[in-house]
Order: structure tokens, then sequence, then C-alpha cells
């Protein structure tokens, strides 16, 4: 009788444990929802559309269909390139992921936030505080240095000037144009300026870095040189690059090429795999 | 803060010649108005003053009744109670008359004159009377000798050393007749004055109208005219209601209706120029935003805020308004100043319509502080009133569309 209650009480007792070890578990899970972070993207990925669609005048007989259904996901640490024809969506894509533009319906989920729901000041300083821009014409601010273009988007985030001046030096040091940090963009060449436009988008350690066409004003050197610098710093600084090209130069270094036709996703291939 | 206001300044320098060429179109208006208020304003203090000084003083104590009927017999003697009543820090100076009226008369020419006794040594350290002498010498309390105005003693065809036959009513009827010699021939500036003026020490005075130690007026100089309704209000304190205290504004309306409805036609040149400073402004703004379009849409790209880019526009209209408004002082103030202590004499019909009116026939200028202050609060209003259109097409613009552009 001893040793069946002996026994009745040790099976309790692993019982109990295993139900606060439960409790323990769904008490986190709850947690986790009261914080609303999605669980999965957080581990998986970073940039995540669904069913996007771009309809340009949509109410007229001749509806532009810029981005078809488009889901993909991103994940931290990417070096994508969307690839396709000129007037494929591309652009049009890559305003989308950056909130520069609204869909016509489908979602953009980036680190967990539904951008579409952001008012647009709200969207602005999430553009600020997540995202860097690099744009086909550069648009450095051209009253001020390359070093104050720089320092310029930290500054609107509030980061001290130590601070400042010490990211802004990393990146010149980075982008081989330390002995620049004090010309104005117009004395620049074009390739100087986009080096310059890309220390900007990543000065304020953004979660990744869009680019739209970012060689397609230089020439092959100046090409090879930005594409060494943003290849390095996605190594160095681990941030995510998407960019839009039909440069081959670079569509041959990008690890995945995310291909667009007619605004539809036509292949998506991971390139290092093909390696 | 910084940052927005050196982007500004950097920005209004992008295109200089556009920027110089604004901010001369702001200059020259900033010199006009300024020129033009100036002269207004300096030729209100000058009528003002010149009435105040040589007539009625910023306060006047009468009998009760003396102003709504300007005779002999409204007449009063100073005593214990005014005396009193006058012993006020804002009260430098207090000057005792007796005016009336007489015929002057020599040989064949005879003109109805104002006469005015006063006390000579008084007088003349207020109005310095003595530097207005034309010919001939100032008088003194004791003489018997009168001093004739410029213009009557001409109209009269009289000289120094001449003798004027006054002849007039006294007091309580008393018929007041007499012979006196010219001592002087004084230059007023007021030309009403200066064409009927005739003055003697006040104790003849009071001799020749016959009312002894009586007075039509005290007339009372402040050391701050701002003060003038709270020094009236204690003096009036003080007197019994025999007496009535009046300011310089209630005695000569006239005046004052003039120069207001002078300053109405001053305001709408005020109008226009600023018109054409706002229209300068709103160009020039309304271009650098146009042409920046593109720049503006990379930075909300980037991450900042539209208010941020609002103010930053803002900063630019403000800096070109003060850039101007100060190159404007710069240059009018040494002018001005030069022409307030050197007023432009005037001749020909604008002289003489300018002594219809009473005024003396100059153009004084002032350099009064509330003229460049006003000038300057309303240069950066109208730039900020300028500025609203080109801010509310930051507001709406497309940052995408602005970017494809």
């Amino acid at each position: 009788m001893e040793h069946f209650l002996a026994k009745f009480a040790k099976h309790i007792k692993k019982k109990v444990i295993e139900l606060t070890r439960l409790i323990i578990v769904i008490s986190y899970l709850e947690f986790i929802c009261l914080l609303k972070i999605d669980f999965w993207d957080f581990t998986m990925s970073i940039i995540k559309t669904i069913n996007l669609n771009k309809i340009y005048d949509a109410e007229t007989e001749i509806p532009v269909h810029a981005v078809n259904d488009v889901s993909l996901e991103f994940e931290a640490g990417e070096f994508t390139a969307i690839i396709g024809p000129s007037g494929c969506g591309k652009t049009t894509l890559l305003n989308l992921l950056g909130g520069l533009d609204r869909p016509t319906s489908g979602t953009v989920t980036i680190d967990g936030t539904d951008i579409i729901k952001l008012s647009s000041s709200e969207i602005i300083d999430f553009r600020l505080r997540n995202i860097g821009f690099v744009f086909q014409a550069y648009n450095l601010v051209p009253v001020l240095t390359a070093k104050e273009n720089v320092e310029f988007i930290m500054q609107l985030q509030g980061i001290p000037k130590q601070q400042r001046e010490e990211r802004v030096l990393q990146l010149f040091e980075q982008i081989g144009l330390k002995d620049r940090l004090n010309n104005r963009p117009g004395k620049l060449s074009g390739g100087q300026q986009q080096r310059v436009a890309v220390a900007r988008a990543l000065a304020s350690k953004p979660k990744f870095v869009l680019a739209d066409e970012p060689t397609a004003n230089l020439d092959s050197k100046s090409t090879s040189n930005l594409l060494d610098i943003m290849e390095k710093l996605n190594e160095v600084e681990n941030t995510t690059f998407i960019f839009s090209t039909h440069d081959s130069r670079v569509m041959k270094r990008a690890r995945r090429l995310v291909s667009l036709e007619d605004g539809k996703v036509v292949s998506d291939n991971n390139q290092m795999e093909h390696r | 803060m910084n940052t927005l206001i050196k982007m500004a300044w950097r920005n209004i320098w992008r295109n200089k010649k556009r920027t110089i060429l604004t901010m001369m179109s702001i200059l020259l208006a900033v010199f006009l108005s300024l020129f033009t208020r100036s002269m207004q304003k300096g030729s209100y203090a000058n009528m003002i003053s010149n009435a105040v000084k040589f007539s009625t003083g910023y306060i006047q104590i009468h009998k009760n009744g003396y102003w709504e009927n300007k005779s002999i017999n409204e007449t009063f003697v100073n005593n214990k109670e005014i005396i009193s009543a006058l012993k006020d820090e804002n009260i430098i100076f207090n000057i005792p008359r007796l005016e009336s009226f007489a015929l002057a008369s020599s040989g064949k020419h005879t003109k109805g004159t104002i006469v005015i006794g006063t006390v000579p040594e008084d007088e003349d350290e207020l109005n310095k009377y003595s530097e207005k002498i034309i010919k001939g010498e100032y008088i003194s309390s004791n003489e018997n000798a009168i001093l004739v105005a410029e213009k009557l003693a001409e109209y009269l065809k009289v000289d120094v050393g001449d003798t004027l036959v006054l002849l007039g009513q006294g007091y309580h009827g008393i018929t007041a007749a007499e012979q006196y010699p010219i001592k002087g021939i004084i230059r007023i500036p007021i030309p009403q004055l200066n064409n009927q003026m005739v003055i003697m020490p006040l104790k003849e005075c009071q001799y020749f109208y016959s009312s002894e130690n009586r007075l039509t007026s005290i007339s009372l100089m402040l050391k701050d005219p701002e003060r003038i309704d709270e020094t009236i209000s204690k003096i009036k304190n003080k007197l019994s209601n025999k007496y009535e205290v009046m300011a310089w504004q209630e005695m000569n309306q006239e005046m004052v209706q003039a120069i207001e409805s002078d300053n109405v036609g001053g305001i709408i040149m005020l109008a226009i120029l600023y018109m054409v400073i706002g229209f300068g402004v709103f160009g020039t703004v309304m271009m650098m935003t146009m042409e920046r379009k593109k720049e503006f849409a990379g930075m909300i790209a980037i991450g900042m805020q539209k208010t941020k880019l609002l103010l930053m526009v803002v900063w630019e209209t403000v800096l070109l308004g003060i850039l101007a408004i100060v190159l404007g002082l710069i240059i009018t103030y040494p002018i001005l100043l030069y022409l307030s202590h050197n007023p432009i004499p005037l001749t020909g019909e604008i002289a003489e319509s300018m002594k219809m009116f009473g005024a003396e026939p100059i153009l004084p200028f002032s350099v009064k502080p509330d003229i460049f202050i006003n000038q300057t609060i309303s240069v950066i209003i109208i730039a900020l009133v300028a500025v609203a259109y080109p801010l509310s097409v930051i507001l709406k613009f497309d940052v995408l569309k602005a970017m494809r552009s």
C-alpha cells in the first residue's frame, strides 16, 4: 500500500511539473501575442509581401497592372536584385517595399509592421528608422557637403554629434572617400556621388537598403567599385540590399535574382545555390 | 534647427543673381517706404512741435469757457491753487500768456493781429525766440517794446525802430490803444502766426489790455509727452472746476484731422509698396520651391518630415527678407539721419499749399525707432504671407511624381 502511495505521489508530482511547464509555454506565447510580434516572421524574414498589386489608371479603359499579385519574402543579410525589362514593374515594386507608394491591394509587412496601415507622417518616420534609399539620380542635397549629406539623416534621427562623426568617418573609410568629406555633390563624379548616397543610406543602420537602378548612370569602373562597396557593407554590416537593375554586371554579383515580367514574378533564383 | 537654418542660408545663395534681384526689389521698397514714412512722421512731428511750442504747449490751463469764447474777459489770475497743481515731475516748464486781438496800424496800412504777452526770458528758453530774430533785437520783461512777425512787418511796411499803433478792446470793454516801438522782426515757423503775430512783455500786455495780473492761459511743456493724459488727470484732480485743462490735440483739432487724413494716404502708399515686396518674395520662393520639387521629394523619401521641409522654406524666406531689410536699413538710415538734421526746404506752389495748412514749408524727416521697427515687422509678416502658397504646394505634393519629374 505504502509503495503504491509513493508511486502515485511521484506520478502526481511529474504531472504537476509537466502542467507547470505547459503553463509557462502558454504564458510566453501569450506574451509574444501581447507584444504583437509575429514570431515566425521575426525568425524567417524582414520583408514580406502578400498578393501585392498596383494598378495605375484602374478606373480607365486601359488599366496598367504595374505589380501583379506579388508575394515575396526577403531575409536579413540578403543581396538581391529585382530584374526585368524596362516597364516590368521593378521600380514600382521597390517603391511599394519602401512605402513611397501605396498598393491597390495586398500587404507589405516589414519586421512585423504592416506599412500600408501607417499614416503618411508615420511612414516617413518609419522610412527614416528602417529603410535606406539609393536613387538612380543619387538625390544628394546639393547645398550640403558629402559629410553633411551622410550626417543629415542621423541628425533627423536625433543621434548625438559625436556618434554621428564616428559613423561618418567609418562609412567614408569604407566607401573610400575620406578625402572628399567636405566636397559638395557638384564637385564629385557620378560614381563618387553614388558612393556617398550608399553611405547616406547606411548611416542610420537601416534594416535594409533599397536601391533603384544604382548603376544606371555609372561607367563600368564606377559600377564595379560601387558593387564592391555594397557587397563589403552587406558583409560587414549585415545590411539587406534589394536593388532593381537591368545591368548584367549587377545581376552577376547578386546572390538572389527575382525576375519580373509585366508586373509578375516569373522566377526567383538563389544564385549561391547555382554557383 | 541649426542644420535647417544652414541649409536655408545656402539655398538662398544657390541662384545668386535671382536672390540679389529679389533683395534689391525688397530693398527698394523698404527704402521708399522708410523714406516716405520718415518724411510723413517728420512732418507731423514738426507740425506738432511747432504748434506745441509756439502756440498751445502740450497742455493749457484756461479759465473755464475760454476756449469756446476767446475773450479778454475770460481771463484768470495765477494763484496758489494753480501753482500747487503745476508741481508735477512731468511738467518741466510753464509759460503764462495773455493773448488777444488788436488792430495794428502803421501809416496807411492796418491789419488784425494776435497780440501775445509773455515772459520773454522764459519764452526764449523754450522756443529760442532770440535765434529767430531776423532784424533788430530780442525784448526783455521790463521793456515796453514789441516784436513783430516777419510777414506782418512786410505787410505793414514797418521796420526796426518804427512805431506800431495797436488798437483793441481791453478787459471789461475798456479801450486798449497804445503805440509801441518795434525792437525786432521775428520769423515764426508757423506761417499763420508769421502773418499776424505781435509779441510783447507780459506786464506790458496786461497793462495794454487793462487786465493787470490776468492771464488767458498757462502753457505747459512736458518731460514725457506720451504721459499727457496721466498729467492732465493729475492737474484736473487738483484744480477746481473754475479752470479747464486741455491737451494740444483738443486745441489743434484741425491739425490733428489733417495729420490723420494725410496718414491714411501714407498708409495706402505703404500698402502698394508692401504689395511690391510681397510679389517679389512670392515669385522667388515659388520658383525656388517648384524647381526643387525633386530634391524635396528625395528628402522626404529618406525620412525628412514635411513639417521640417516647410520650416526650411520659411527660414529661406525670413532670411531673404531680413537680409534685404538689414541692407535697406544700412542704406536708408544714414540718409534719413542726415535729412532729419537738414530738412529739405520747399519752394513754389508746394510751399504755398503747405503754408495754407499751417505747416512750415520744409520736408523734415523723423528717425524715430518705431518707423524702422514697424517696417521690419511688416516686411517679415508680408514675406511669411507670401510664402503661404509655396508651403501649401509642398504639403500637397506627390513624392513619386516629383521624383519622376
